[in-house]
């Protein structure tokens, strides 16, 4: 009785691991994430604009039917990355994701208060090696740190009703991500 | 022998149990840092880097993309306010009043995150767009065959999703009390 009961015991604590680990593995295993379905359809450093969602096709699930959308498909081996996207007239967002679909971090038009989004973005490495000067008399530069070396923008402009779907895909056409090479 | 048939048994045990409960989190989907008003759920966190590690196993798994906490808030609903399952054969009214935020948009997936197909090319509304009467109120009308008003279709499937998400707000993970978040009632009015 013990000793089965003993068997039970260790088949749960092993089941626990099991569970466990391959929770932490899925993000390494994924075959379907939102980057490698991206990869296909989108040129690195360049921004494109996305397919709006429709039933019979998405790229990704649960896309906001009601925005235009664009993405730059981000490698900082090269150098940083620089991102101007001039803001749409209802509400236009910059989300910033890692190889894994982590969003690190993401701004709105209002937040960023001008008629453009401007952006540096770079690895922890590359920020370390920004002149300091630099880093103090451009105040207004507003510089983001990757946490990976490859990831994603997604630029999303609000089409606040069918209509005005061509007026924000039109904002996102003017956007555009480029790697700055080192001085 | 009896060494031998434990240890298989028990391994057996231990796999089923293990994926089982991954199939399980990843389906179902898990309550960490959830923040639910009425039948909406939203995971602030999985916007940030303090997601937890079941979030990013499933969005992994699904391919999509989480809404950034500074862009905005996703409210979902699989039921109505009963508990109920949403049933795309059946007719919904969803009323009331939103949270604080400059935009809001609500769409209807189906379980998988598609839009569905319907005759009208509806797959929901946003704050600027949708029918208000005179006092700035809304009700909208979720259900298989056409209605007046703001009607978003169901396209008649077995079950499906609500959206409701919530862009520039001041609603996130700091959020505790439905007073802050007031989510639109979601009543079921009969099935067809």
């Amino acid at each position: 009785m013990i000793r089965a009961l003993m068997w039970i015991l260790a088949a749960i604590l092993l089941g626990g691991i099991v569970h466990l680990s391959t929770v932490l593995a899925m993000p390494q295993a994924a075959k379907q994430d939102a980057y490698l379905r991206l990869m296909p359809l989108t040129p690195v450093n360049t921004v494109v604009p996305l397919a709006a969602p429709t039933a019979e096709r998405a790229i990704m699930p649960f896309m906001d039917p009601a925005f235009a959308a664009a993405v730059c498909r981000y490698d900082l081996t090269g150098g940083s990355l620089k991102l101007i996207a001039p803001v749409s007239q209802a509400y236009t967002s910059v989300t910033f994701y890692t190889r894994k679909s982590v969003a690190y971090y993401a701004i709105n038009d209002r937040a960023a208060g001008r008629r453009t989004i401007e952006l540096d973005l770079m690895t922890p490495q590359q920020h370390a090696e920004v002149p300091e000067e630099e880093d103090v008399t451009a105040a207004d530069r507003l510089i983001i740190e990757s946490p990976s070396t490859m990831g994603l923008i997604v630029l999303r402009a609000l089409a606040p009703e069918p209509g005005l779907m061509a007026t924000a895909r039109g904002a996102l056409a003017r956007a555009t991500c480029s790697i700055q090479p080192a001085q | 022998m009896r060494l031998l048939f434990g240890s298989c048994f028990t391994l057996l045990i231990a796999a089923a149990i293990g994926l089982g409960a991954t199939w399980l989190t990843l389906t179902r989907g898990v309550a960490f840092g959830s923040l639910t008003i009425g039948a909406w759920t939203a995971w602030p966190k999985s916007g940030s880097v303090d997601i937890d590690p079941y979030a990013r196993a499933s969005i992994a798994r699904s391919g999509e993309l989480p809404t950034g906490t500074g862009d905005g808030v996703a409210f979902y609903a699989h039921t109505d306010d009963a508990g109920k399952n949403f049933d795309g054969r059946c007719s919904f009214t969803i009323s009331g009043m939103t949270p604080a935020a400059r935009y809001w948009t609500v769409t209807l997936y189906d379980p998988d995150g598609r839009l569905v197909a319907n005759a009208i090319d509806r797959h929901g509304f946003t704050s600027e767009e949708i029918v208000r009467d005179n006092d700035g109120r809304f009700a909208i009308t979720v259900a298989p065959l056409a209605r007046p008003g703001n009607w978003l279709p169901t396209g008649g499937i077995e079950q499906f999703v609500l959206v409701w998400r919530l862009y520039d707000t001041p609603i996130g993970v700091a959020t505790r009390t439905t007073k802050e978040g007031p989510m639109p009632a979601i009543v079921r009015k009969g099935c067809s």
